[in-house]
C-alpha cells in the first residue's frame, strides 16, 4: 500500500483524465476506504439508535418536557434533584438490586454446575445442549404468562404443591420478597441454560491434561471444578457476570407482565410498587404519564447505576479464584 | 481490471433488459385495464382499507359486512389492544402525528384527554354528522364535543348504566334470597350491600367471596355522585369531595371485612374467577354482561341481574373519533355514522350487551322486552333502560384515568394489607398532586 501511494498521487496530478490510472486510484481508494465502509453500517446504526438517543436524552432531561405540550422549558438539573428525593425512584432501585441479586447469583452458580455436568462424555450430548437453549428462545411474554399462572394465588401449581406439605398458599404477587422470588425464577428459567452454554464453550478449551493429572492425583470432580475449571474460564465468567448484571439492571418485561395479575396501575409493579424495577419506573413516568424530561433524567441515572454495578462486579470477579496463575 | 467492469456492465444491461420486459408486461396489462375503466363509468371507486382502533370486542364485526354492501370498495381492519395501552398509544400517536387508526374508539375515562385537542381530530360537522345530535342522550353527545363547543369530535357508542350481577347458586348456598327483586331489596344503599356481604361471608361458602375486588365498585360509587374526581373547571377535587372519601371508606370496608376475592379486574386470575365462581357479586355496567357471558361460558342460568345500590349511575361507555391523520376521512366518517346508528346500537346491544346511547331505543318494545337466557331470562333491556333513563351525567376531567389509577393503587395497598386506609389515603393524595 505505502509503496503505491505516491504513484497514485502522481497519477492524479499528471493524468487525471486517463482511464488506467483512474482505475488504480479507485483500487487504492477501495483498499483504504472499504474497511471503513464495511463497518460503517453498524456505526451509522449505532449513532442513529444508540449514541443519538443517549445524547438527546441528556438534553431532554434538562427540560420540563411532556409529550402533550410543545413547550419545552429549560430547567437545568431540577429533574435530577427531584429524582434524588423521589421515594418511588429509590424503591425501584432497591427492587432492581434485589431482583438482580436473587436472579443472577443462583443463576450463574447453576449455570457453571450444569456446564460442568455437560462437559464430560455423555450420550446424546447435542440433545442436552440444545435443550438448555430452549427456554431462551421462547418469548418472554409466553414465559411470564405461564409463570404468572404457576405462581397464581388461588389456582397456581406452586401453591398446590406446597399445599401438599401443609404450607398455606402464598400470594406471590403481593409480598415484596415473594414477588421478587417469582420474577427471579422467570429470569433464571430463561437465562441459566444460555449462560451454561457459554461456560461450556469455555470449559472445552481447558486442556484435558490438567484434569488427567488432577485425577491421577486423586482430586474429586468438585475439587477439579473449583481448582481447575473456574480459574481457567475466569475471563468468560467475568464476561457473563457483566452481561448478566447489565441485563438484571434492565429488567422490565417480567415485572410489567407479572403486574397484570396484581391490580394497580399498568406499570406500577403492584399497588405498593413492590416489584417495580427502574426500567419499569422509567416506562411509567415516560409512557403512561408522558413526562419525558423526568423519565430521561431517571434513564440517565439508571445508566450510571448500570456502569457502577458492572464495574463493581468486574472488580469482584477479577479478584476471585486467582489461584491458578 | 477490465473484465470485472464489463461483467458488471453486462449484468446491468441484462437486468435493464429484464426490467424493460417487465415494464412492457406491466404496460400491456395496464392498458387493458385502463381501457376497461374508461369504458365503464360505473366502475367502483379505488379500493381502500379503513382501520378501526378498539380496546376489546365491540361486537362490530357483523356490521362491517353490512357496511361493505353500501361501500364495496372498503376493507375494514380492526386493531384491538388492551384498554390502557390503547389509550396511551393513541396519545402518543396524536403527539407524533403518526400511526393512529382511521377511526379510534375512546372510553369516557379518557374522552376529555382527547376533546381538549380538537386540532388533532376532524370536526364531524364537516361530514354532516351534526344531524345526529337529536338522536343522542344530551350528556353523551356533550362528552364528544370539544370544550369550547366548536368541534364535534366523537359520536357515542354505548353507555354503561349500572346494575349488580350476582350468582344465584352462591346466594342460595349462603341462605340469601335469589329472586332479583328480593335481592335488590337487600341493598338499597352501599352500606346495606356491605351488610349483605357480611351475611354471605358468615355462611362460609367454600371457595367464594362476596365481591371480586373493590376497585370497580369504587368507580361506580364515585360515578353515582353529582361530582366525581374533577369539578366543572377541570380541577382535581379528590381531597375535598366528600363523596369520593365516602366511596373510598366503603370500598376499604369491603377489603377489611374480608369480602373481597382480591382479583384485580381484567387480570387473568379474575377471568379464571368467573369460571370457578370465586365471587358472588360484581358491579355490572351494561358492557359487563357481555364480558361475564364470555368468561363464564358454563355458567348459563347461574348469573342474574339486580339493581345497583345507591341509585343509578354510569360507568364506562365509549365514543368513536376521527383523527386527522387518516387518509380517508369521508369513508371513515360514514363508518362512524353507520356503527353508531340507532339500528346498529340496538343490534350490538342484543349481541354484546353494550347499551345504546340513543334514548329513542329505551322505550322500543324490542329493547324493553329483551331478555337473555344466560342471565336466567333477566329483563336486561328493561333493567338497563331504566338505569340509563335515570342517569345524571357527571363531568369528567382530562386526567381521569391517571387519578383513578392512583386511587386504584391505594385501594390495592389496603386490600393486600400493606397499609392502613389512612396511610394509603395520604399516599393517594400525594400521588394525585403529582398528576400534571
Amino acid at each position: 500500500m505505502t509503496t503505491r501511494a505516491p504513484e497514485v498521487m502522481r497519477a492524479v496530478k499528471s493524468e487525471p483524465g486517463r482511464h488506467r490510472p483512474k482505475g488504480r486510484l479507485s483500487h487504492s481508494l477501495d483498499m483504504k476506504a472499504s474497511p471503513y465502509a464495511y463497518v460503517a453500517p453498524f456505526f451509522l446504526l449505532f449513532c442513529a439508535f444508540g449514541l443519538f438517543p443517549l445524547i438527546y436524552t441528556a438534553w431532554v432531561s434538562l427540560h420540563e418536557w411532556t409529550l402533550t405540550s410543545d413547550e419545552h422549558t429549560f430547567i437545568g438539573l431540577d429533574n435530577f434533584s427531584t429524582l434524588f428525593g423521589d421515594d418511588y425512584f429509590w424503591n425501584a432501585t432497591f427492587n432492581t438490586l434485589s431482583i438482580g441479586i436473587i436472579s443472577t447469583v443462583p443463576q450463574l452458580v447453576l449455570a457453571i454446575w450444569l456446564a460442568h455436568l455437560l462437559n464430560r462424555p455423555l450420550k446424546a450430548q447435542t440433545f442436552f445442549r440444545i435443550t438448555m437453549l430452549v427456554p431462551n428462545v421462547t418469548s418472554v411474554v409466553a414465559v411470564v404468562v405461564i409463570f404468572s399462572q404457576l405462581f397464581g394465588r388461588d389456582y397456581g401449581v406452586i401453591n398446590w404443591v406446597i399445599g401438599l406439605v401443609g404450607v398455606e398458599p402464598i400470594a406471590w404477587h403481593e409480598g415484596t420478597a415473594s414477588s421478587h422470588v417469582a420474577i427471579s425464577v422467570m429470569i433464571m428459567w430463561r437465562w441459566t441454560g444460555y449462560n451454561a452454554l457459554i461456560f461450556l464453550a469455555a470449559m472445552q478449551a481447558v486442556p484435558k491434561e490438567l484434569y488427567e493429572a488432577a485425577t491421577i492425583d486423586g482430586a474429586s470432580s468438585f475439587k477439579q471444578l473449583r481448582k481447575i475449571t473456574i480459574p481457567m474460564i475466569k475471563p468468560t465468567i467475568i464476561f457473563v457476570v457483566i452481561v448478566s448484571t447489565i441485563g438484571a439492571m434492565q429488567i422490565m418485561a417480567e415485572p410489567l407482565l407479572f403486574g397484570q395479575t396484581s391490580g394497580g396501575g399498568v406499570a406500577s409493579g403492584g399497588p405498593d410498587r413492590q416489584f417495580q424495577t427502574l426500567s419499569l419506573y422509567v416506562y411509567e413516568v415516560g409512557f403512561t404519564s408522558f413526562d419525558f424530561g423526568y423519565a430521561s433524567a431517571a434513564s440517565w441515572v439508571m445508566f450510571l447505576f448500570v456502569l457502577i454495578a458492572a464495574g463493581i462486579n468486574y472488580l469482584l470477579t477479577r479478584r476471585m479464584g486467582g489461584a491458578l496463575k | 481490471m477490465a473484465s470485472p467492469y464489463s461483467t458488471a456492465r453486462r449484468a446491468v444491461a441484462a437486468s435493464l433488459l429484464v426490467l424493460g420486459l417487465a415494464a412492457c408486461g406491466g404496460g400491456t396489462t395496464g392498458t387493458s385495464t385502463g381501457t376497461g375503466s374508461t369504458a365503464d363509468p360505473a366502475k367502483p371507486a379505488e379500493k381502500i382499507t379503513l382501520t378501526i382502533g378498539l380496546f376489546g370486542d365491540f361486537g362490530f364485526k357483523p356490521l362491517y359486512e353490512e357496511f361493505k354492501k353500501t361501500h364495496p370498495n372498503v376493507e375494514i381492519v380492526e386493531r384491538v389492544t388492551q384498554f390502557n395501552d390503547h389509550h396511551n398509544n393513541l396519545i402518543k400517536r396524536l403527539a407524533t402525528n403518526a400511526g393512529a387508526a382511521d377511526v379510534e374508539a375512546v372510553e369516557v375515562g379518557y374522552i376529555s384527554t382527547f376533546t381538549s385537542q380538537p386540532a388533532k381530530f376532524h370536526n364531524l360537522k364537516e361530514f354532516g354528522l351534526d344531524k345526529r345530535q337529536a338522536d343522542y342522550l344530551e350528556w353523551k353527545w356533550a362528552q364528544g364535543v370539544s370544550k369550547d363547543g366548536s368541534t364535534i369530535m366523537g359520536l357515542g357508542t354505548d353507555v354503561g348504566g349500572l346494575a349488580m350481577c350476582y350468582r344465584k347458586d352462591l346466594f342460595e348456598k349462603a341462605g340469601l334470597p335469589t329472586n332479583r327483586d328480593e335481592v335488590a331489596a337487600l341493598w338499597p344503599t352501599w352500606e346495606q350491600y356491605i351488610e349483605t356481604g357480611k351475611k354471605f361471608s358468615a355462611a362460609n361458602v367454600a371457595g367464594a367471596k362476596f365481591v371480586d375486588s373493590p376497585g370497580e365498585i369504587f368507580r361506580a360509587m364515585v360515578n353515582q355522585a353529582p361530582t366525581g374526581l374533577y369539578d366543572a373547571n377541570d380541577t382535581i377535587i379528590v381531597d375535598s369531595n366528600p363523596d369520593v372519601k365516602k366511596a373510598w371508606d366503603l370500598s376499604n370496608a369491603i377489603s377489611q371485612n374480608n369480602l373481597s376475592a382480591k382479583l384485580a379486574a381484567f387480570s387473568p386470575p379474575w377471568n379464571t374467577g368467573f369460571a370457578k365462581g370465586s365471587f358472588a357479586t360484581i358491579i355490572c355496567p351494561a358492557w359487563m354482561t357481555g364480558f361475564i357471558q364470555e368468561q363464564a361460558k358454563d355458567a348459563t342460568g347461574k348469573w342474574d341481574i339486580a339493581t345497583v345500590p345507591g341509585g343509578s349511575g354510569n360507568s364506562g361507555g365509549s365514543h368513536l373519533m376521527l383523527p386527522k391523520m387518516g387518509k380517508h376521512p369521508k369513508e371513515a366518517a360514514e363508518l362512524i355514522d353507520f356503527l353508531t346508528s340507532k339500528e346498529n346500537q340496538a343490534k350490538v346491544f342484543k349481541e354484546e350487551g353494550t347499551f345504546p346511547s340513543i334514548p329513542a331505543l329505551y322505550d322500543d318494545p324490542s329493547i324493553q322486552s329483551f331478555t337473555k337466557p344466560f342471565f336466567g331470562d333477566a329483563p336486561i333491556g328493561k333493567i338497563y333502560s331504566d338505569a340509563a333513563k335515570a342517569l345524571k351525567p357527571q363531568h369528567l376531567g382530562p386526567k381521569e384515568a391517571d387519578v383513578r389509577t392512583a386511587i386504584g393503587n391505594g385501594l390495592g395497598r389496603v386490600e393486600q394489607g400493606k397499609q392502613s386506609p389512612d396511610e394509603s389515603w395520604a399516599q393517594v393524595l400525594e400521588d394525585v398532586k403529582k398528576i400534571k
